[in-house]
């Protein structure tokens, strides 16, 4: 399920559109994935806390937002562009692949709330192709 | 049994006391349809689904969507039997429809994407949280029967 030449350009487009309230998303979504399903904070068990809301989530919610915009510069061939990210996930911090289906979920959920016009199902069908592409690019070491 | 506090119980209440059946319903359905192409398959006999702008211009869709909204009126007034009110649902979704139970999934997906819309800040994440429960257990329930 890749992307055609026009989703690459509907990403690319809303996500400039979303880039002066990436960071709000950002640490949203991560609140949102701890609350929505408590399992993941399995992987934070090492922070003060991990609660919804809590700065540690809020700021690793802005970090992982940063690594997604990251890979919209390198939309045209992810696999290459996230090598490095890959080994990380792969080696080191061994996310199990089904909870970037779970944070992509909340990302489209905070997407659509602060951008209830422009997040059309065109769009949410491109981001989601998009994030799926992501994490098959960051699992492409898992195994 | 699933448990439900008072406060998940006022949450998903007041969701659907002010909810717009034909305009969430439609939406959630059209986007399931246009973000999940292969769900296509269970509406054939629904006329041209040709592309996204067919799709979110087709009445019988629109009128298909609000009905599966008004369904969730059941879990509603059940909520601590949700359970067994979709069993007969559940049959007929297994032995009449044949629907993937997955899709059940997609489509709720897709509503809280089309709720979080409609109530932008107001979607806290207390209220995902109850809504998502909500669903999940309606979800469960309508792909209990199956056999």
């Amino acid at each position: 399920m890749s992307l055609s030449a026009k989703q690459k350009a509907t990403v690319k487009d809303f996500f400039g559109k979303m880039s002066t309230r990436s960071d709000d998303i950002g640490a949203e979504a991560l609140s949102r994935l701890v609350a929505v399903y408590p399992q993941t904070k399995s992987y934070f068990a090492h922070w003060k806390s991990a609660s919804p809301g809590s700065a540690p989530v809020r700021k690793h919610g802005i970090t992982i937002m940063g690594g997604v915009y990251d890979a919209v510069g390198k939309i045209d061939d992810l696999k290459a562009g996230l090598l490095s990210l890959s080994e990380l996930h792969a080696f080191m911090l061994r996310v199990d692949p089904v909870n970037f289906k779970l944070l992509a979920h909340c990302m489209l959920v905070c997407m659509s709330m602060v951008f209830p016009e422009e997040f059309t199902p065109q769009v949410h069908v491109a981001v989601d192709k998009f994030l799926a592409q992501l994490a098959l690019a960051l699992c492409e070491k898992y195994r | 049994m699933v448990e439900w506090t008072d406060s998940e119980r006022a949450i998903i209440n007041s969701i659907f006391s002010t909810l717009d059946y034909e305009e969430i319903g439609r939406k959630s359905l059209c986007r399931c349809l246009i973000v999940y192409p292969w769900t296509q398959r269970y509406f054939g006999a629904f006329g041209n689904l040709y592309n996204a702008e067919t799709i979110m211009a087709n009445p019988l869709i629109a009128a298909h969507g609000t009905k599966i909204l008004h369904g969730l009126d059941r879990a509603l007034k059940n909520m601590d039997d949700i359970k067994n009110t979709y069993a007969e649902l559940s049959l007929l979704h297994s032995d009449k429809l044949h629907v993937d139970p997955d899709n059940f999934r997609l489509l709720a997906d897709c509503l809280t994407v089309v709720i979080a819309a409609k109530m932008g800040t107001g979607f806290t994440v207390e209220t995902q949280v109850a809504w998502q429960k909500f669903l999940s257990v309606v979800v469960s329930a309508l792909g209990r029967q199956y056999h």
